[in-house]
């Protein structure tokens, strides 16, 4: 028994290695030359090459435009959702009103459907919108979070009513119970949700590359993807661009991990 | 008007004297002195639920209603007419949609239990206390479910490389001959799996390991004394307690599995020879690259009915017991 410790430490810095690993490898081929990616033995020390990739990747794909473009779309995509899933939530939780489950089961069986079966309406809806290529294509069909409705409902269902209460008697208004209470009192689950969303809306894929046409309108992924369906692609820059859309949200997540985990799994474990 | 919902009222009202100690505080929001405020209570639920019934309206309910709508009908736009099942019909008669089918069934199959099982594992090992740096671990094994699929499909799309790819490289020092991942449909399909199997295990295992230390320790404490040893207590006590989030991952996996389709489109294309063309992909060329949306809505709504049967047959053999 007493051996098991080091053994079971040993299996899990080897699982820890496989899930990093190729982390460390991608940063390293994003600093070689195209030729050195395709090296044998692969390179393991980073190159001097980082800037050549980085001009390559400002002329081929507008670098700065297509970073810009995704911190937009995953920024207005999560402060729009985090408040509809806040507010909704908050109704669901904490208010009895006709029709309040009918709509919660039905907001909850879309997570069921896959997202594909919505792909092409919405795509004619925002043609007839003249909407496709632009930002609010890809932002608005991601405001409606049913995950995050439901996070936050279970969220504050935990909150005393007697809390909420106890302003109500005190004279403040809904408004302000809710932002002065329900809101402050739940930041962690709400900061939570929020990161999840913005990793969503930074990793989304399938939507954007339908949506978006013009190349100066893409997103990192839909960017990143097309780069590498080139016939002659530049390895050393489509690693790059992968490193530059992978990296920030490793950063943000070491940085909010605690409260990420947590929140997330606030949902699972609840009830 | 209660505030609470009615289901919670029970907890909140602990003891015998509670529901008389509830009573003179509670008042209703008619009787309340803010009446002349928009906001009154029996307004405010309908104002805070009004941006996600709107947003649910047009981007959930109605492209439900279309698709349906769209699968049966021909032609796109102003130039659609109605015939009825012809697009499920000729579903059912296209190699190419069975090929999908076969080749997603057989990726969820291989994939969904080896990644389940092994994310057990990891969580079980996570959680046991005679392990050195285990924060280092747990943060190490989630990072991968936080890359985007296509920084990962790229990513592997080189380490999978026949000639130079990393994998084959560790491989080599072991003896191992080069496999030509991605390049034969074979080792495409293993390769897929090898993919998804490392972007999702660490996610899964952070909610088993969430699971686990929710398992009262009285339980195993007790098990011991009766001389359970480590199976019969993971079998008689872990597996039990476990299944509401077993069952949440099944499902979820199986849904996501399912919808495969960003892996396959940067990794391979579908290709080799079709070998991991998948039913979202075949849909998505359907609709986006031969512009035939009614067909490619039928093989939505097939999905969709698919990924719900399954899902109940999942519920019903998972959730019975409790």
């Amino acid at each position: 028994m007493k051996r098991r410790g080091p053994l079971l430490t040993l299996l899990l810095a080897g699982a820890f290695g496989l899930c990093v690993g190729p982390f460390y490898w991608l940063a390293i081929a994003a600093t070689q030359d195209d030729k050195d990616v395709f090296s044998w033995p692969p390179k393991l020390l980073p190159g001097g090459h980082l800037m050549d990739n980085l001009h390559g990747l400002q002329e081929s794909i507008g670098l700065t435009r297509v970073l810009l473009n995704t911190v937009l779309v995953a920024g207005v995509q999560t402060i729009g959702a985090v408040v509809v899933s806040v507010l909704a939530g908050y109704a669901f939780a904490k208010f009895e009103f006709r029709g309040r489950n009918l709509f919660f089961v039905l907001l909850l069986s879309t997570l069921v459907l896959p997202d594909t079966v919505m792909l092409i309406p919405i795509f004619e809806m925002m043609m007839k919108l003249g909407l496709i290529d632009s930002y609010q294509s890809v932002i608005l069909p991601g405001l409606v979070t049913p995950f995050g409705i439901f996070l936050m409902r279970q969220a504050l269902r935990s909150m005393p009513d007697e809390l909420l209460d106890a302003a109500r008697v005190d004279g403040a208004g809904e408004l302000r119970v809710l932002w002065r209470i329900v809101i402050p009192v739940n930041r962690p689950v709400i900061a939570a949700l929020a990161l999840f969303v913005f990793l969503g809306g930074w990793n989304q894929f399938v939507w954007p590359l339908i949506a978006l046409r013009s190349p100066e309108m893409y997103t990192l992924p839909v960017a990143t993807a097309t780069l590498q369906g080139l016939a002659t692609t530049n390895y050393a820059q489509v690693l790059l661009a992968a490193a530059i859309a992978a990296i920030p949200v490793m950063a943000l997540f070491l940085v909010l991990q605690r409260q990420f985990i947590s929140g997330l799994l606030a949902g699972a474990t609840k009830e | 008007m209660s505030l609470a919902p009615p289901e919670r009222a029970p907890d909140t009202a602990t003891g015998a004297a509670a529901p008389a100690g509830r009573g003179p505080v509670k008042h209703t929001g008619r009787t309340r002195p803010d009446r002349r405020r928009l906001l009154t209570r029996d307004s405010v639920p309908y104002l805070l639920i009004m941006p996600a019934v709107l947003g649910f309206a047009v981007f959930k309910a109605y492209p439900i209603v279309a698709s349906l709508w769209i699968s049966l009908t021909t032609g796109n736009g102003d130039d659609r007419h109605f015939t009825g099942l012809d697009n499920y019909q000729r579903l059912l008669n296209d190699p190419l949609f069975w090929t999908a089918l076969k080749n997603t069934a057989l990726i969820l199959v291989v994939q969904v239990p080896l990644m389940l099982g092994l994310a057990l594992l990891l969580a079980l090992g996570l959680n046991s206390t005679k392990v050195w740096l285990r924060p280092l671990w747990r943060l190490g094994v989630f990072v991968p479910s936080l890359t985007g699929l296509v920084a990962a499909g790229v990513m592997f799309s080189v380490i999978l490389n026949r000639d130079a790819g990393l994998l084959n490289w560790v491989l080599s020092l072991f003896g191992i001959d080069r496999v030509n991942w991605l390049g034969s449909p074979f080792w495409a399909r293993v390769g897929v799996v090898l993919v998804i199997t490392w972007h999702y295990t660490g996610y899964n295992a952070v909610m088993y390991l969430a699971g686990l230390q929710g398992i009262p320790n009285e339980l195993y404490e007790a098990a011991m004394v009766d001389g359970a040893g480590p199976i019969r207590r993971f079998v008689s006590i872990t597996l039990p307690q476990l299944r509401p989030i077993l069952l949440l991952t099944v499902v979820l996996s199986t849904i996501g599995t399912l919808q495969l389709f960003d892996e396959p489109y940067v990794l391979t294309g579908g290709g080799p020879d079709n070998a991991t063309l998948t039913v979202t992909m075949y849909l998505y060329n359907n609709g986006f690259k031969y512009f035939d949306f009614g067909y490619a809505s039928a093989l939505a709504y097939a999905l969709a009915l698919i990924v719900s049967v399954l899902g109940i047959v999942q519920v019903r053999l998972m959730g019975e017991r409790r």
